[in-house]
């Protein structure tokens, strides 16, 4: 497998955002991924939500662990750096790059067995702390790049491609998360743009820990008639808090697309605005106690809860709780940083 | 009776109860010979627990500058019962044995000199507080000490001073306890003691500390901003220091905003993921740790050798293997450092003796780090990194400035056409690297630990990936060279000695005491990995060469053998691993015996 790059011209006319760029310009050489993939779906609405966003994919640091959900950095943004890290271990990468320089937008994609297995400590301990990061779980169930393996996230009735049963109850790594603290809480469905690309901007636009759970069935090992991550599956048990939703930029007004009283806007930090129409008359995504138990009834009743499912927009992110410089640490030079002879002169004295 | 009779040479050994508060008031006693011009080298050796086993604390008093452990003892103050009769047995004859006459006992040896001092009765008699009475009964030996090495009082109370500055309430009742302890020894033991401690200068220009506190101070020179740590003795007060430091003269003035970051994280992997993840991305990060840690690290020290992060990892080696000895030192971690890492990797690794190199290390791995793009690796011990040393002052150059090695600009990339991030440009393995966020269309790259090409691309190209591995080994050439070169004394003899890290203090005295005995050898100590030049010439330069080694499996032998061409016929090992430190008589009876013995064999030849 090697990268397969994209022919470099395209058409004139194609659209362009504020920056002068086109979606084109945000992304990456061709997927190698499955045809069908989730993945490669999620990876187009992130193209779509930093064109949108008029944002300078320099300013974006891709970082991931491995499996088939990692590789998929390197097929957008092409003019981020990326970080293809270790195994379950993105979230240490994210939270020492996200010190050393605040001012990026760090996006972490990772899969259910990067996240749910190995790396669930790592996850668990970035949430905790806040880290300012967009983690996408691409959640298909499986162990893909070793063709088909249950991972921590499946169902207990599904079965897999070659008929074995799952013995486990699956982690709810969105329940997790709420529980931890996650200040932007959000699960959606590879198959539907219309949810994804907005809840994919908001996620971009929140500051502290932003878990997007995407359920993104794999065509190859899991997407079989008892699978519950499969296509057919989702589309039957999604059952979504919002019916729609809608991401404004600070600079745009709301469209009065929704009927009153049955939208809710949240204001981020930027100033920017998530609109949600509801589809249950009293789902407020800032109540984290409604969230919780909203998830649970959901499971109960066999659904697949998606839609941004909590948010609290004032949240604290790591950089602040440490109080760190309004530079970012990776600009600070010696005069910053070193103390110089005198000061040691004073240390020595301090030893004696 | 006899009585052990010096002047500013002695080991005095306390044995306390953990948790007893002795610690500081047996520091206190050592800064105080200190003071007074003496070389002392104080060494706490504590149990893996908190409260209520053994601990010791002994103080080597040399004016010969003799600052590696020495066996036996001529003083012992023993205030744990527990552990009596194994501290009585250690005096040397004519030694002297300090201990709570509070209560009558009766001693099995009658070949040393009983000081029976009432603390407990005396505490009790001055102070109401039960846990006053306590702590104060450790002063009040010191006090005693005081008086019987005819150590200037006024030294101790200057000391206490300074401690309890801004707490002026305890320096009154802290002083009464001194000269409780002082008078008593005065009038009970007028002139008993013939071991003292007499005012010289042999400590100009020296300072009393360790080698983490060091290392700490070392990161903030240097320049580091990110620290993350987990817990791990004898690393922890690595990050300690950093972050004392750091809150003392690394906080904004203006903004009252820190200028660093230190995170205490989940575990030793997340601790190196971060520190690779911040270096990754333009900062200068490190992280602390022990044995266990590096067997945790070591999947991510292989990312960052492959994907060429810089990294800066302490290593305070502990005894092994597993949990091991946490609290006593080895030097066994040096083949799992130098190949940390499935697959063909190395790693840098520099290996300081004593605090102020500690220091020097810290600011040059740094450097190193960024220079050569790798993990840098930072062996030190428990021994050099957790006990005071008399040790020369650091030093800096304010003119220093820091070697971020080859990292390109925005106007850098202005100038180029095409960006290879693992392109050798130079023809020293060294490539070009490039922080996020630097320019909107060029020096972007996908770092990865998959194979990969001269610009970052994945590959399953088994040429280009063994071109690859081969130009990040000639980064490991250039290494040789830029890595503190060994310190070597010699005199053309053919028989040499290697050693390197903690031992350099019982060394020097060994080297001394056979060169007493007409047994005179070359010495090199190393201090760094890839071995350069010198290494090579002084190996094939001698017919003998003995290696000095604190673990049981000659771990630097082997390196050696693995690295260098050269018979392992020529090279005797002399092993400690008990956890102690290594002792000057241990190396001169190790290496008479095994000379007299060659010596026995000749002969035996030549008839």
């Amino acid at each position: 497998m090697t990268y397969i790059t994209k022919p470099a011209n395209y058409h004139p006319r194609l659209k362009k955002n504020k920056l002068g760029l086109t979606r084109r310009d945000y992304e990456g050489p061709i997927s190698t991924l499955c045809a069908g993939c989730g993945h490669d779906s999620i990876s187009a609405a992130i193209v779509e939500a930093c064109f949108e966003l008029n944002i300078a994919s320099h300013q974006v640091a891709k970082l991931s662990g491995i499996g088939c959900s990692s590789k998929t950095p390197g097929y957008f943004l092409k003019q981020s750096h990326g970080f293809n890290s270790v195994h379950g271990r993105m979230p240490s990468i994210a939270t020492g790059a996200s010190l050393a320089n605040h001012e990026l937008t760090y996006l972490g994609v990772s899969g259910d067995g990067d996240t749910a297995s190995i790396g669930i400590g790592q996850f668990v301990h970035a949430v905790r702390r806040q880290l300012n990061v967009i983690y996408v779980i691409e959640n298909n169930g499986t162990y893909g790049l070793t063709k088909g393996q249950f991972s921590a996230t499946n169902d207990l009735e599904s079965k897999s491609k070659y008929g074995d049963d799952n013995l486990f109850p699956p982690i709810d790594l969105v329940g997790m998360a709420l529980n931890l603290g996650a200040s932007f809480v959000a699960r959606s469905f590879s198959g539907d743009k219309d949810q994804l690309i907005p809840l994919m901007k908001a996620a971009f636009k929140h500051k502290g820990f932003a878990l997007l759970d995407v359920i993104s069935p794999c065509v190859t090992f899991n997407n079989h008639k008892n699978s519950t991550k499969s296509y057919d599956y989702i589309r039957e048990h999604n059952s979504s808090v919002s019916s729609a939703t809608d991401f404004v930029p600070l600079e745009n007004t709301i469209t009065a697309n929704y009927k009153k009283g049955k939208t809710h806007n949240v204001t981020l930090h930027d100033g920017s605005i998530v609109s949600l129409q509801k589809t249950s008359k009293n789902y407020n995504p800032e109540n984290k106690v409604e969230a919780i138990k909203k998830l649970q009834k959901s499971d109960q009743d066999g659904k697949v809860l998606t839609g941004l499912l909590y948010i609290d927009p004032k949240s604290k992110d790591l950089n602040e709780i440490l109080n760190i410089v309004d530079k970012p640490l990776n600009q600070l030079d010696k005069n910053d940083l070193c103390p110089g002879k005198s000061e040691l002169k004073k240390i020595n004295s301090s030893f004696k | 009776m006899n009585k052990i009779n010096s002047v500013n040479e002695f080991v005095i050994k306390f044995a306390n109860v953990n948790g007893s508060g002795s610690a500081s008031a047996n520091q206190m006693f050592a800064k105080g010979v200190f003071r007074m011009g003496i070389p002392v080298s104080p060494k706490n050796i504590f149990p893996s627990n908190i409260q209520g086993l053994p601990t010791w604390f002994e103080v080597r008093v040399t004016a010969k500058g003799y600052l590696g452990r020495r066996e036996g003892v001529d003083i012992s103050v023993a205030m744990n019962p527990q552990s009596y009769s194994e501290d009585i047995s250690e005096i040397n004859e004519g030694g002297y044995l300090i201990y709570d006459s509070t209560w009558k006992r009766e001693f099995a040896r009658d070949d040393i000199n009983i000081i029976g001092i009432p603390l407990t009765q005396l505490c009790v008699n001055e102070f109401s507080n039960p846990k006053l009475r306590l702590l104060f009964k450790n002063i009040v030996y010191v006090g005693a000490l005081s008086y019987l090495l005819n150590i200037d009082k006024m030294v101790y109370i200057n000391l206490l001073s300074e401690k309890f500055r801004g707490k002026e309430k305890l320096i009154t009742p802290n002083v009464k306890a001194l000269e409780m302890g002082f008078n008593y020894a005065k009038k009970n033991f007028k002139d008993f003691c013939k071991i003292k401690v007499k005012k010289i200068n042999k400590t100009k220009g020296m300072i009393l500390t360790n080698g983490n506190e060091a290392a700490g101070l070392g990161c903030v020179y240097a320049g580091a901003t990110v620290c993350a740590w987990y817990p791990i003795t004898p690393s922890t007060s690595v990050a300690e220091s950093f972050t004392k430091y750091c809150q003392k003269l690394r906080i904004e003035k203006k903004c009252q905003k820190n200028k660093f970051a230190i995170v205490q994280a989940e575990d030793e992997l997340a601790a190196i993921g971060m520190a690779i993840g911040a270096n990754w991305n333009g900062s200068r990060a490190f992280t602390a740790t022990s044995g266990p840690g590096i067997s945790l690290m070591s999947e991510f020290l292989g990312l960052a050798y492959f994907a060429e992060v810089p990294v800066v990892l302490f290593d305070i080696q502990r005894g092994g293997p597993s949990t091991g000895m946490p609290t006593r030192t080895q030097q066994s971690d040096i083949l799992l450092c130098a190949y940390a890492s499935h697959g063909d990797t190395k790693h840098i690794i520099l290996i300081p003796s004593n605090p102020t190199e500690c220091f020097e290390f810290s600011v040059m791995a740094f450097d190193l780090a960024d220079r050569l793009q790798t993990p840098v690796i930072i062996l030190s011990d428990l021994d050099i990194g957790m006990n005071d040393f008399s040790t020369k002052e650091f030093e800096w150059d304010d003119k220093y400035s820091y070697d971020r090695g080859k990292v390109l600009s925005k106007a850098d990339l202005d100038e180029i056409d095409s960006f290879g991030r693992y392109l050798d440009v130079d023809g020293d393995g060294i490539p070009y690297r490039t922080y996020p966020g630097t320019h909107p269309e060029k020096g972007a790259f996908f770092t990865r630990g998959s194979s990969h090409d001269e610009y970052a691309v994945y590959t399953e190209d088994g040429k280009v990936n063994a071109r690859n591995m081969s130009r990040i080994l000639k980064k490991h050439e250039t290494a040789s060279e830029l890595i503190p070169k060994p310190i070597i004394k010699s005199s053309n003899n053919s028989i040499g000695v290697i050693y390197f890290g903690g031992s350099d203090y019982s060394m020097i005295e060994a080297l001394d005491n056979l060169s007493n005995e007409g047994i005179i050898l070359d010495s090199m100590r190393i201090r760094g990995f890839p071995f350069g030049d010198e290494v090579n010439d002084f190996i094939i330069n001698h017919d003998l060469i003995f290696l000095i080694e604190q673990n049981r499996d000659a771990q630097m032998k082997k390196l050696i053998l693995a690295e260098i061409n050269v018979s392992p016929d020529k090279m005797i090992s002399i092993l400690c691993f008990d956890g102690m430190p290594i002792t000057a008589s241990f190396i001169s009876k190790e290496i008479q015996s095994y000379l007299a013995e060659k010596k026995v064999q000749e002969l035996i030849k030549e008839k």
